[in-house]
């Protein structure tokens, strides 16, 4: 098990008497790339923030390292933040940009010099140091931002939706640039973002929040097989939810129907909500699957066609390499193991929650 | 908008004549009597003239007085200007209500209230003696004067600033917070060279009018301390002196051309 860095205890932010986060507990280990995913407005920028210090929760406490630092101030902290806008210093050029903090620090003008050249190849823009940054386009300002941080040789760097502003082609490169930085620094990185797709290509831990609440924490294969309520299996990827009967353990009434499943211990005529991916559902002939149905619409996606298919009164997300003609009557056929079974919350409230009791 | 150069064109010819009639036309006009004397003839005369006692004197004063009350304007409205742009949703809407509001009134008026209020028989000194206290002579003196360009100019300073100081992202203070500066350095290092060009402006445009002002020094001033803008004024409306009055401003230009000059080139400084 890892060294734990990070440990956030009991935190509660609120702004204008609206609830931020309410009683979060979050640790975070060593050397480890951590993404708080969720929509805008979940808290995970106010948590990154926290982290970061500039802001103070309401109560609870921030450990760093086993020291108490909720109370200290973001300068004295080891840790460095990349900013979603950049926020580089526009009357400096980009030497003077990456030397701040080591300026502040007071560090020799050979080991400045150093770093300034360690950090530019660090993010692939040897040579730049005398450009101004608003000669640079976004995605070389993002870099110069990443830049700017590590040279300050942070336990963590904190990212706050660092892609956001780029476009979709330079996101995945920077993707894959973040994932070797983070190797080849061996630090931990703590990154926000509402995009599912970024947060599972980068993480070794994703944290899944809403309104405040932590929904689920696990490695991206987790979240996305196993998701643990409806909120988190309609976050992450495409997914068929459906409201659903457990009739006892390993059998599940789904629209009607009875489907094997694996999961055990909901009781017995539990309702619950079941979650199917749509690579999933495989369509057969009709007669040798489950539940019977009909597609409904075709899209083809490239990779694989994205079909709608009505059965069982409800509008099945499908996707397959083989194309069904719309119209065309099949069946639905759902591996056990594929059926995920989560508890139904009772009230919104306790969905915000995300309690599995 | 107008792509078409010709309609560019008609449509910009107002502003043209405008700028032709109300500016090109008077300065040539200044520039020529500035340079003739009463025969026509060409002479630097006029322009030399400035190295007279009274006139350098004036000059001198006018430099003084303008410079310090540029100081304390800058002093005064730079902290304003960071609260203004810090609580940019809060009570700004009051603060900069209670700065433009005495701008709606005439800026006479409000010198000659200011009049009333340093006068020595005037309402501060009112209550001063009301209470006892010992009396203050300030009208008529330079400390008037520059009471009365810092009231009048002190929103020329503060608007600049607060844009410039509003402009700035929260997040690049807050960068340099995370980099290890504490308040004072984050300061020094960002906020203060990014403010620059929202300053210059506020420097260039309290210090112009204050260096050439008359009104002010004639009411604040009595008319026993003369600023530049009062010979000049003088020799336009009582000497009739064009010649004269035209090579004192031509002068007087040349300080303001000089000011202009140190903005740009700060200016391009900071943006290069």
């Amino acid at each position: 098990m890892k060294k734990e860095l990070i440990q956030l205890q009991h935190i509660s932010k609120s702004y204008d008497g609206h609830m931020i986060l309410d009683d979060l507990n979050l640790t975070i280990h060593e050397n480890e790339f951590v993404t708080l995913l969720g929509p805008s407005g979940c808290g995970k920028t106010t948590t990154l923030r926290i982290i970061g210090g500039f802001e103070r929760p309401d109560s609870g406490r921030v450990i760093f390292d086993g020291e108490d630092i909720t109370e200290l101030a973001p300068n004295r902290r080891q840790v460095n933040t990349v900013f979603q806008k950049y926020a580089l210093f526009t009357h400096m050029d980009i030497a003077e940009n990456i030397a701040f903090g080591l300026k502040i620090k007071n560090k020799s003008q050979a080991y400045i010099k150093d770093k300034i050249k360690y950090a530019l190849k660090l993010v692939n823009l040897e040579g730049y140091e005398h450009r101004m940054p608003d000669t640079l386009s976004g995605g070389q300002q993002q870099r110069i931002a990443i830049a700017r941080a590590i040279v300050n040789e942070p336990k963590v760097l904190l990212l706050d939706e660092p892609l956001g502003a780029l476009d979709l082609k330079l996101r995945q490169e920077m993707q894959y640039e973040l994932i070797r930085m983070k190797n080849e620094l061996g630090i931990t990185f703590i990154y926000v973002t509402h995009d599912q797709e970024e947060a599972l290509t980068m993480s070794d831990h994703i944290v899944v929040m809403n309104k405040g609440y932590i929904q689920q924490e696990g490695t991206p294969e987790d979240i996305y097989n196993e998701p643990e309520n409806a909120f988190v299996a309609d976050f992450i990827g495409d997914s068929n939810i459906i409201t659903a009967t457990m009739v006892r353990d390993e059998l599940v009434n789904i629209l009607g129907t009875n489907f094997a499943c694996v999961d055990k211990g909901f009781g017995e005529n539990k309702p619950v909500d079941v979650v199917i991916r749509p690579e999933d559902v495989k369509l057969v002939e009709r007669g040798k699957g489950t539940l019977p149905g009909v597609v409904s619409h075709i899209i083809f996606k490239g990779v694989h066609y994205e079909m709608e298919v009505q059965a069982g009164g409800f509008e099945w997300l499908v996707h397959s390499t083989r194309m069904n003609e719309v119209g065309s009557e099949v069946d639905i056929r759902v591996d056990p193991f594929n059926i995920q079974v989560m508890n139904r919350p009772a009230s919104e409230d306790e969905e915000a929650i995300g309690v599995a009791e | 908008m107008f792509n078409n150069r010709k309609t560019s064109t008609v449509m910009s010819s107002p502003y043209l004549a405008w700028a032709f009639i109300f500016i090109v036309v008077p300065l040539g006009m200044i520039v020529y009597y500035g340079l003739t004397d009463d025969s026509g003839a060409f002479t630097f005369a006029n322009i030399a003239s400035i190295a007279q006692p009274e006139h350098l004197k004036a000059l001198l004063l006018a430099l003084e007085l303008s410079l310090i009350s540029t100081v304390i304007c800058f002093l005064l409205a730079y902290p304003l200007g960071m609260m203004l742009a810090k609580n940019k949703m809060g009570n700004q809407g009051i603060i900069t209500t209670l700065f433009i509001l005495p701008m709606w009134m005439n800026f006479l008026l409000r010198t000659l209230a200011w009049m009333t209020l340093l006068e020595n028989k005037g309402i501060i000194n009112g209550v001063l003696s009301a209470m006892h206290l010992p009396l203050i002579h300030i009208i008529n003196t330079p400390a008037a004067i520059v009471i009365g360009m810092v009231y009048n100019f002190l929103p020329f300073m503060i608007l600049p600033i607060y844009n410039a100081l509003a402009k700035i992202d929260d997040n690049v203070i807050d960068a340099a917070r995370d980099l290890g500066a504490n308040k004072f350095q984050t300061f020094m290092r960002v906020t203060l060279p990014l403010s620059v060009p929202g300053i210059l402006s506020g420097v260039t445009m309290v210090f112009i009018p204050a260096l050439t002002t008359f009104a002010i020094s004639t009411m604040m001033g009595g008319s026993k301390i003369l600023l530049i803008g009062n010979i000049i004024e003088q020799e336009f409306t009582l000497s009739y002196d064009w010649h004269l009055g035209s090579g004192l401003s031509l002068v007087l230009m040349v300080f303001i051309i000089i000011n202009m000059i140190i903005s740009a080139i700060s200016e391009r400084k900071e943006s290069d």
